[in-house]
């Protein structure tokens, strides 16, 4: 007899065993003949160049941490919604300030552009004297 | 020992074994990751006592959410310059003296408390008797939830804008 979290632990079972029996098998079967190229980092062919701990963008951080605080939100709506029609009106208002308030500061967010994405300032070639030059020496 | 044994001593065993990788790992980055088995652990052992709720916002939040932000802390902080992210020990003594003094109280307390075995029994699900508590005694806890929240939101927006107006 199973409980529904036995089933979820059966799948993960499943999944473990999946992923080790196919790395056990491939070991089996496959030739192991290193060189150095093989060794390499792969890297679309090219040689790999620099270090590849590159700092990150800021903004991955920000959209993160308002990922997370709309998962906590969603998470403390769960238990509202399994409830809330056996108190009639008053569940469902209390659902909705909640949902207001923080609507109000997704509204903020929208509103002071957190949401946008900040882009490098592109600096364009410039490209009038290029033609520029390039008609006189056409000319010429 | 039964099959209920058996799947808290994996998930025990997951969890004690991750954690000593994270604390041991020089390496912050598979540090970071045994933390995401530690959390996993942690919430399969929710599981077995009965606490679906509290096991599925584990996964959700936990491993879904603050283990990513930990990476992307990880990987916005490093120096450019140094390639291994090493982690090191520094005041050891305080820390020992403190960690024993924890671990002292914790062990007090387990052997104090007089555990009682409860027959084991399929636990029913606690998510909806959390929501009508929630709406019951809990309501106002539950606005200020929002409130809380909002609060989070506001801020990490405002540190981003800051930095924002600096790198222009």
């Amino acid at each position: 007899m199973l409980t529904e979290f036995g089933k979820i632990f059966v799948f993960i079972l499943l999944a473990v065993f999946f992923v080790l029996i196919a790395f056990f098998l491939a070991k089996l079967i496959r030739p192991s003949r290193p060189t150095r190229e093989k060794l390499e980092t792969y890297e679309c062919g090219e040689n790999p160049e620099g270090s590849p701990w590159v700092r990150f963008n800021l903004r991955f951080y920000v959209v993160a941490l308002i990922f997370i605080i709309f998962d906590v939100e969603v998470v403390l709506l769960f238990p509202w919604a399994l409830s809330y029609q056996d108190y009639g009106i008053y569940g469902f208002l209390v659902g909705i300030i909640f949902l207001l308030v923080l609507g109000l500061g997704m509204a903020y967010e929208w509103r002071k552009g957190d949401l946008e994405w900040a882009r490098p300032k592109q600096i364009p070639p410039k490209l009038k004297k290029i033609k520029e030059e390039l008609t006189e020496a056409v000319m010429e | 020992m039964n099959l209920y044994d058996i799947i808290f001593y994996i998930f025990a065993a997951i969890t004690v074994v991750s954690g000593v990788i994270t604390v041991t790992s020089k390496n912050i980055i598979y540090a970071a990751f045994s933390l995401l088995f530690t959390f996993f652990g942690v919430a399969g052992m929710y599981v077995l006592l009965g606490a679906d709720f509290i096991s599925i916002v584990q996964i959700i939040v936990y491993v879904g959410g603050i283990l990513i932000l930990l990476l992307f802390g990880v990987m916005l902080t490093n120096k450019v310059t140094s390639t291994d992210i090493k982690s090191g020990s520094v005041n050891v003594l305080p820390a020992v003296i403190g960690v024993a003094l924890f671990a002292g109280a914790l062990i007090s307390i387990i052997i104090r408390t007089k555990w009682t075995e409860t027959p084991g029994e399929i636990p029913l699900s606690t998510a909806g008797t959390l929501g009508s508590v929630l709406l019951n005694e809990y309501v106002i806890i539950f606005e200020l939830l929002a409130v809380l929240l909002l609060i989070a939101l506001i801020g990490a927006a405002s540190i981003a804008r800051r930095t924002k107006e600096e790198t222009n």
